[in-house]
């Protein structure tokens, strides 16, 4: 195009897969083998598949990310454009599921301008193809705004920018919007579109709810299971949608409105657990991020708070977790829950938060302690000093209902995404607290576990569990949630807004 | 959150982190070469003098340099207590023998440990770390894969406080917060060790992506110049540290540390 006004360049790039296949180095099976996939150049393709179909392998291959003959072994043959992918470095973009992990630069400019260096691209043209690259995405920032002070939402269009400016023929993105709020799902998902549309670069996206990406992409290719080789289906959006239902819907994959699950009404009635009142929350007592909060949790109701990214919904799940004092206000547990102690949950000894408030974080490997998914189950039911025999029922239970029998040996770091959530939740749930808070449980979730998780928390609440869940998740908040609140200024706090893109 | 970040309104913070580190070397130099009150006290002087003409007086008195000020002093009380005897004997008590040489060793150290530690404080404060790497890059020529990979490394330590607070909520949830306090840290710190692991993976995965360490050549974004006002900066260190050591050698208290 004329006068350099455009990010577009020169060609898109075309993907050929023959027989391809990868072995991560330590793993006995293939993450991905005898695939036979051809990506024509302007393509632009949802991949599909379930957990530990390869997904992420493929994509890492094509960018050439993989490594070498020390991280794993490659069957076959990946080319794009008829070259080795890491001989093409730089003619593909990638961008990540984790906002946070992906920022390379302290200043937004210098972030975007890190790939161009690489590429050698002489310094008087730099500034202005970086400059483009933020107003494509939509990040109207200064160019020495602090990349720390940005949003998730904001960090993945400065990842897709820091993507764009590089002039890739192939944009691949895996889960980039898993991590967002609503909002910041919509605002990546047309940054990418307006730029696929300009530049006509080849796009592969990889994403559990089809919803989001169907408005963007001309053609779904669905991945087999690990090992069994190959594609499972390929072609136009609707069609394979509407032909390979019953294993896209066993794949984990969220066809688009269909809600995994549909649970029951509560069984009981409610009755007050935790009160707070005119509540003030935030991590260091100085700095209060949120004033003047009323709230109720209820034994047998599951509560959502929900509210934009920032507003403050994880300090207000760990203040009433018992884990950061209240800077202000009160919170305080009915008798019910407190069964004995004072009624402000952060003077509970750590040990007594057990049986009373469980809690699971956001990221479950915060909490994991042990080597192995029976003592990670164990550790709670031992500080509470159960007998062996007991011990051995609860976890045992639990390994069941949350199948991961066959994991009982496994160390928790080596499991996957839906696996950890599981075990987190397991090990908040082992010493069968009153009031359990979850943070973000369900979110980035694929279909399967989603449903899992949802039968499994509305059988505590019909038990009389009182559920707290911070969540961006609108499926969760329509469908599971009994009551919703809103910590955020900016959304109406009334219950059931319209349902997000993002979500069902 | 993020560590070392500097308001880019400061004087100096447009100058080359190469200079300002070079220009607090020669001063270094002659403080070691010499024990003695004279030199290190016209060097806190000139120093003070300095910052505050180019309108770093605020930073001097910050409570970012208080460090020094608590330091310098415990460092002079230890030499006074154990430092060589010499002189009339003050006071004696066990090891501890304090003497009219040990208290001038104790008191000279408290002076040249504020007089170094001054100017490399004050300095690094308005050195963003971006531009330290450019420097390093681009004027000492060091190598750019280290230099970035350092530099990304530093962005990785604001989420590893972060981690470590996360951890330490996530271990009263689990029950096991009332006791064991060492243990508990102990495995609290492999926990972080993991977790900045696997960020640092998926850092150096985005960083490659992006045609890091790929063979060949990379270009600046941001160009590190060396020019004037660098020379000024080192010049200034260079004559503050000779008219340090002349003023201690012409007051013949100039005391060369091996004679």
């Amino acid at each position: 195009m004329a006068g350099g006004e455009s990010i577009v360049r020169t060609g898109a790039s075309a993907i050929t897969a023959r027989g391809w296949g990868w072995r991560h180095a330590g793993r006995r099976a293939p993450a991905v083998q005898g695939l036979d996939l051809d990506i024509r150049a302007g393509e632009r393709v949802l991949l599909l598949g379930a957990s530990g179909a390869g997904k992420s392998t493929l994509l890492h291959g094509i960018a050439g990310v993989l490594g070498g003959d020390e991280d794993g072994e490659s069957i076959g043959e990946l080319l794009v454009d008829g070259r080795r992918p890491s001989a093409g470095r730089g003619r593909s973009g990638l961008v990540l599921q984790d906002p946070d992990a992906q920022v390379v630069m302290a200043r937004v400019g210098d972030d975007v301008a890190f790939g161009l260096e690489n590429l050698a691209v002489p310094r008087d043209d730099i500034w202005p193809r970086v400059r483009r690259a933020l107003a494509a995405v939509g990040l109207d920032l200064p160019l020495e705004h602090s990349t720390a002070e940005l949003s998730g939402g904001q960090r993945q269009r400065l990842a897709l920018a820091g993507v764009l400016a590089m002039r890739p023929g192939l944009i691949l993105l895996d889960e980039p919007t898993a991590n967002l709020d609503p909002e910041g799902v919509r605002d990546v998902r047309d940054a990418v579109a307006a730029v696929a549309d300009e530049t006509g670069a080849t796009l592969v996206v990889i994403e559990h709810r089809v919803s989001v990406w169907l408005p963007v992409v001309d053609r779904v290719v669905v991945l087999d299971r690990a090992g069994s080789g190959g594609v499972l289906a390929d072609g136009a959006p609707a069609e394979v949608l509407a032909s390979r239902r019953t294993e896209l819907l066993d794949g984990g994959v969220w066809l688009p409105d269909e809600l995994p699950w549909q649970p029951p009404a509560p069984a009981h009635g409610a009755s007050a657990l935790l009160t707070g009142a005119a509540l003030s929350i935030g991590r260091t007592p100085s700095l209060p991020v949120r004033e003047h909060i009323q709230l109720t949790a209820d034994a047998g109701r599951i509560l959502a708070i929900a509210g934009p990214n920032g507003v403050g919904k994880s300090t207000l799940a760990l203040t009433m977790a018992g884990l950061l004092p209240p800077l202000g206000g009160t919170l305080e547990a009915s008798d019910a829950l407190a069964a004995g102690l004072r009624p402000q949950p952060s003077k509970w000894r750590s040990r007594d938060l057990l049986a009373r408030i469980g809690t699971v974080f956001q990221n479950p490997e915060h909490q994991f302690l042990t080597g192995s998914v029976r003592a990670e189950l164990e550790v709670g039911p031992r500080a509470l000093k159960l007998s062996e025999r007991e011990r051995r029922e609860r976890v045992d239970e639990l390994l069941t209902a949350l199948r991961l029998e066959h994991l009982a040996g496994a160390n928790p770091f080596t499991l996957s995404g839906g696996e950890k959530r599981r075990l987190s939740v397991a090990t908040a749930i082992a010493t069968r607290p009153r009031l359990l808070v979850l943070d973000e449980p369900t979110f980035g979730q694929d279909a399967t576990t989603w449903r899992e998780l949802a039968k499994l928390l509305v059988g505590l609440r019909d038990d009389g569990v009182g559920i707290v869940a911070v969540t961006h998740d609108e499926a969760f908040v329509e469908a599971v949630a009994d009551r919703r609140f809103d910590l955020g200024d900016a959304l109406p706090a009334h219950a059931s807004t319209p349902a997000g893109e993002g979500a069902a | 959150m993020s560590i070392a970040s500097v308001r880019p309104g400061l004087p100096l913070a447009a100058v080359n982190p190469v200079a300002k580190v070079a220009a607090t070397v020669p001063l270094s130099i002659v403080l070691i070469l010499t024990l003695d009150v004279v030199s290190a006290s016209v060097a806190i002087v000139c120093e003070l003098l300095v910052f505050s003409l180019i309108g770093l007086g605020g930073l001097l008195w910050s409570p970012r340099t208080l460090p020094v000020w608590i330091a310098a002093p415990l460092t002079g009380i230890s030499m006074v207590l154990y430092g060589s005897p010499s002189g009339e004997v003050l006071w004696d008590f066990g090891v501890i023998h304090v003497t009219e040489g040990s208290v001038q060793i104790g008191v000279a150290t408290t002076v040249r440990v504020i007089a170094i530690a001054l100017p490399a404080v004050v300095l690094f404060l308005t050195i963003d770390p971006t531009d330290l790497a450019d420097g390093l890059a681009q004027t000492l020529k060091l190598p750019a894969r280290f230099v970035l990979g350092a530099l990304a490394a530093l962005r990785l330590v604001g989420s590893a406080v972060d981690d470590w607070r996360t951890l330490n909520l996530a271990r009263r949830a689990r029950g096991i917060g009332d006791t064991g306090m060492i243990r508990r840290t102990l495995g609290q710190a492999f926990s972080l060790l993991v977790l900045s692991i696997r960020r640092g993976g998926i850092l150096a995965t985005a960083m490659e992506a992006r045609g890091f360490g790929a063979e060949g050549a990379r270009t600046w974004a941001r160009p590190a110049h060396f020019g004037g006002t660098e020379w000024i900066v080192i010049g200034v260190g260079c004559l503050t540290a000779a008219f340090s050591a002349t003023v201690a050698v012409l007051t013949g208290s100039w005391n060369v540390i091996w004679s």
